[in-house]
């Protein structure tokens, strides 16, 4: 069989790199332009059924839950807490008072502790994510998360007027 | 003088170092592109806690609201003030327990609130969620990146 000679053996194929380096580009300015760094969020939870069926009377209970309550300054601050008939100064002790509650043998422990927050309707929503944050865990020396009272929920509303 | 006949060559540059990193870089932001905008709303700056972890699972059947400053509550897209959610939320319970087969009081509402946003007001919230059917709710923060908690004391601190 005759093998035909081409004349262009050897000749180096070249690729047209123009239209993907154009398109390459195009997808690289999309992404960059769409990049936006969101920080991380996370939840807590909160059951609260709308009559929940109670157990027993509060004063029948082992230990009844806890009461946690905010009062606000007339700019949405932080005036005070009270934590049963208890005033603490600020969340950081609020904290402490909790690991204290929840840590000893004679109180409740983490899974039976319970506690009902309340506030004025003016205290800023970061006040009472504070609280929470306080009531619900710590971290540890190499920053683990301890959790503290896992069952949280809120009073009745009042509203501001009354 | 002499002049040296040069033959005229096309120089071509080596593209494929460019092209490597261009690809590096595409597949970087690919990677990281968050396409999850509609959990988000511009109007809501979320309260920071060093607790906030993202939750290890995604959680599922989620209804998001959204509540601004001034009381304005975002929900599906729609803009309302939150004390006339009711009716949305009304129909979302039926849709949940009509047209899928989940339980709507294991839906979880998930509360973006403004961090300056009246406490109150999100108790409200809850309330009229409530007196809608839903019973788990979930109050989204920001996770503190600076660890220094501002919140909470390290234990034996």
């Amino acid at each position: 069989m005759k093998i035909r000679n081409t004349d262009g053996e050897g000749e180096k194929i070249e690729l047209q790199m123009t239209p993907m380096i154009d398109i390459v580009f195009q997808l690289l300015v999309f992404f960059i332009m769409t990049f936006k760094i969101v920080a991380m969020e996370g939840d807590f939870n909160i059951r609260m059924p709308a009559a929940a069926p109670q157990a027993a009377p509060p004063d029948q209970m082992e230990f009844p839950p806890m009461k946690l309550y905010l009062s606000a300054n007339e700019d949405g601050t932080l005036a005070g807490i009270r934590l049963n008939e208890e005033s603490l100064p600020t969340v950081q002790h609020l904290n402490s008072r909790i690991q204290e509650l929840i840590g000893t043998d004679g109180g409740p422990s983490r899974d039976t502790a319970e506690i009902e927050v309340g506030f004025d309707y003016d205290l800023h929503y970061e006040w009472v994510i504070g609280a929470i944050t306080a009531v619900s865990g710590t971290k540890d020396a190499h920053g683990n998360v301890v959790r503290l009272i896992e069952k949280i929920r809120f009073n009745t509303p009042e509203s501001p007027n009354e | 003088m002499r002049i040296k006949k040069r033959k005229s060559e096309i120089l071509e540059g080596d593209l494929t170092p460019m092209i490597d990193m261009t690809f590096q870089l595409i597949a970087f932001f690919m990677v990281l592109i968050n396409f999850t905008q509609s959990e988000t709303n511009d109007m809501v700056q979320l309260p920071d806690s060093a607790l906030a972890k993202p939750p290890d699972s995604q959680l599922e059947n989620l209804v998001i609201i959204h509540l601004g400053q001034d009381g304005t509550a975002v929900m599906n897209h729609t803009e309302v003030n939150y004390l006339g959610l009711r009716h949305y939320l009304d129909v979302e319970y039926y849709r949940i327990d009509v047209q899928t087969t989940d339980n709507p009081k294991q839906t979880t509402i998930v509360i973006r609130a403004h961090k300056a946003a009246k406490g109150g007001m999100v108790q409200e919230l809850i309330q009229i969620c409530q007196e809608a059917g839903f019973e788990n709710f979930a109050l989204r923060a920001e996770e503190n990146i600076n660890s220094a908690p501002k919140y909470i004391t390290p234990l034996g601190g």
